[in-house]
């Protein structure tokens, strides 16, 4: 009796793990087959749901100052979050902020953790593909940083000088692409690059001109004199392929944000002190 | 300079928030491990039975958890798993289901190895006795094979703690990624400050892991005293 028991009970186990491992197998099979296909009804977020839910579910980045960061008291701040609250308050809803990095801003919305992706998140053609952008609120492009002594404010003052860069940036990809006739000097890291412009090895340096706004505040002897360069980058807020309900509703927002002047008071709020007086709203926030 | 960096802990509430994710990778590590420890001696018991299909399947179970890398179980479980098949857990729930089928399975090799070490005398005396097979195993063999398997059990708890510092890739807000939101929301003010934020992690984790690896060590010497008079 007892042994019938048992035996009976290891069965139900076994099968129980067998099952788990052959939904667990499927899962990961049809991975790569899937990504174009959302099959599920749940997995939609309509502005309704969200309104019935009464929370937002908001991606953020948690250390990427000043856009997404949390402050000493354990808040979270930056010119994204301030967004994302307003969005939650005409959503008349909660918001509730997922933190994310770079690589798993996608993903967050494809496996539909998340509403909302608002982290820094530019908009690219790749990208396009497997989420949809609404109107973007805020742009960035190549600036060039140089000595005061020597300010550069013309691409056509760096042709046959050498320009500091580092490798993988955008600058980089811009300057090789489309101003040949310039000499990069390519470093692998930010303190590097900046400490090859301190020691003269190259007549000026190009990065996303955020970055150089930050640095030159804490840098007097140098300025941005090219402040945009090449073509214009976008920051969106990112919302699932093919969620038009929640798409539409933040296009009309940022719109709507934009004729009431919040991007400038974001703006001066959570960037200014960080860009310092050089930098003018009109070179980030979009009009 | 180092002076001005160990004061980014002291900063407004960086400490408090540093322990506040301190408690939260605990907290999984924990119930992670009394299910997966519960679970995983079920499991190693049922892996010394003599039906080959159910051992079979439990090595199967085994060597998908103990083969496939954590970072990718809990990928597949909080970003895969949801998109197949509209289960949607929330990230610390994830976190937890996954290391504790983790735990469980590591545990299942572990206790089958203690049991069938047990000496073979031991079984064929209790079968003459005429011991049930629950009798058997819960009177003669689980008894002995508890010491036997203790060593390792902790070795494995303390790597299960030591995994947790992978939680932050499916957005768990555990002791590294607040250590990263205080690094970064202080490059400017302290650049020293990274040193200070992973040497106080390093200082948790250590508090938690070595009494535990410590007590590993004893509890290894007393067995062998024992067993060797």
């Amino acid at each position: 009796m007892k042994k019938f028991g048992f035996k009976k009970l290891g069965l139900f186990l076994g099968i129980a793990a067998s099952l788990a491992l052959v939904l667990s197998g499927c899962g990961s099979s049809s991975k790569s087959s899937s990504s174009a296909s959302s099959t599920k009804s749940t997995s939609q977020s309509t502005v309704q749901q969200i309104k019935k839910r009464g929370t937002i579910r908001i991606a953020v980045f948690g250390d990427l100052p000043p856009y997404g960061w949390v402050n000493k008291q354990g808040q979270r701040v930056g010119y994204d979050l301030t967004l994302a609250r307003q969005i939650a308050k005409d959503l008349k809803v909660k918001p509730k902020f997922v933190q994310v990095n770079a690589n798993n801003r996608v993903d967050a919305l494809n496996s539909n953790k998340v509403d909302l992706v608002l982290a820094n998140f530019t908009v690219t053609p790749e990208r396009k593909q497997v989420v949809d952008f609404a109107s973007p609120y805020m742009k960035v492009s190549v600036g060039v940083v140089s000595p005061k002594s020597q300010p550069i404010t013309k691409a056509s003052q760096l042709q046959g000088k050498n320009l500091i860069v580092t490798k993988g940036t955008t600058a980089e990809n811009y300057f090789t692409s489309k101003q040949p006739n310039v000499k990069l000097l390519k470093f692998d890291s930010k303190t590097q690059q900046f400490n090859a412009l301190k020691n003269n090895r190259g007549v000026a340096l190009a990065d996303d001109n955020s970055y150089l706004y930050a640095w030159v505040k804490d840098q007097p002897k140098y300025t941005v004199g090219i402040k945009s360069i090449g073509p214009k980058q976008y920051i969106a807020p990112a919302v699932k392929k093919g969620n038009k309900s929640l798409l539409n509703w933040t296009n009309k927002e940022v719109t709507s944000l934009n004729n009431k002047g919040f991007f400038d008071k974001d703006y001066n709020s959570q960037l200014k002190p960080y860009f310092g007086k050089e930098v003018k709203p009109s070179d980030i926030v979009i009009k | 300079m180092a002076h001005s960096g160990i004061n980014v802990l002291f900063e407004g509430r960086n400490l408090i928030r540093l322990f506040g994710g301190l408690w939260t990778t605990v907290e999984i590590a924990a119930v992670a491990l009394v299910l997966g420890l519960i679970l995983g001696v079920v499991l190693g018991v049922l892996r010394t039975f003599p039906s080959r299909l159910l051992r079979f399947v439990l090595r199967l179970y085994l060597e998908f958890f103990r083969i496939i890398p954590t970072v990718v179980l809990l990928f597949l479980f909080y970003y895969i798993l949801p998109k197949q098949m509209g289960v949607n857990l929330p990230a610390n729930q994830v976190a937890t289901l996954v290391f504790a089928l983790w735990t469980a399975a590591e545990m299942s090799d572990i206790v089958r190895g203690a049991l069938i070490s047990v000496p073979k005398h031991q079984r064929e005396s209790g079968m003459a006795i005429g011991l049930s097979r629950w009798q058997l195993y819960r009177y003669v063999l689980i008894p002995q094979a508890v010491s036997l398997e203790l060593p390792a059990t902790i070795n494995l708890v303390t790597r299960v703690i030591k995994t947790t510092s992978l939680l932050m890739l499916i957005s768990v807000m555990d002791v590294i990624n607040v250590g990263q939101q205080v690094v970064e929301a202080n490059n400017q003010k302290y650049p020293t400050g990274v040193f200070w934020v992973y040497g106080i992690i390093f200082v948790m984790y250590f508090v938690i892991d070595y009494p535990l690896s410590w007590w590993a060590k004893r509890m290894d010497k007393k067995r062998l005293e024992r067993a060797n008079g």
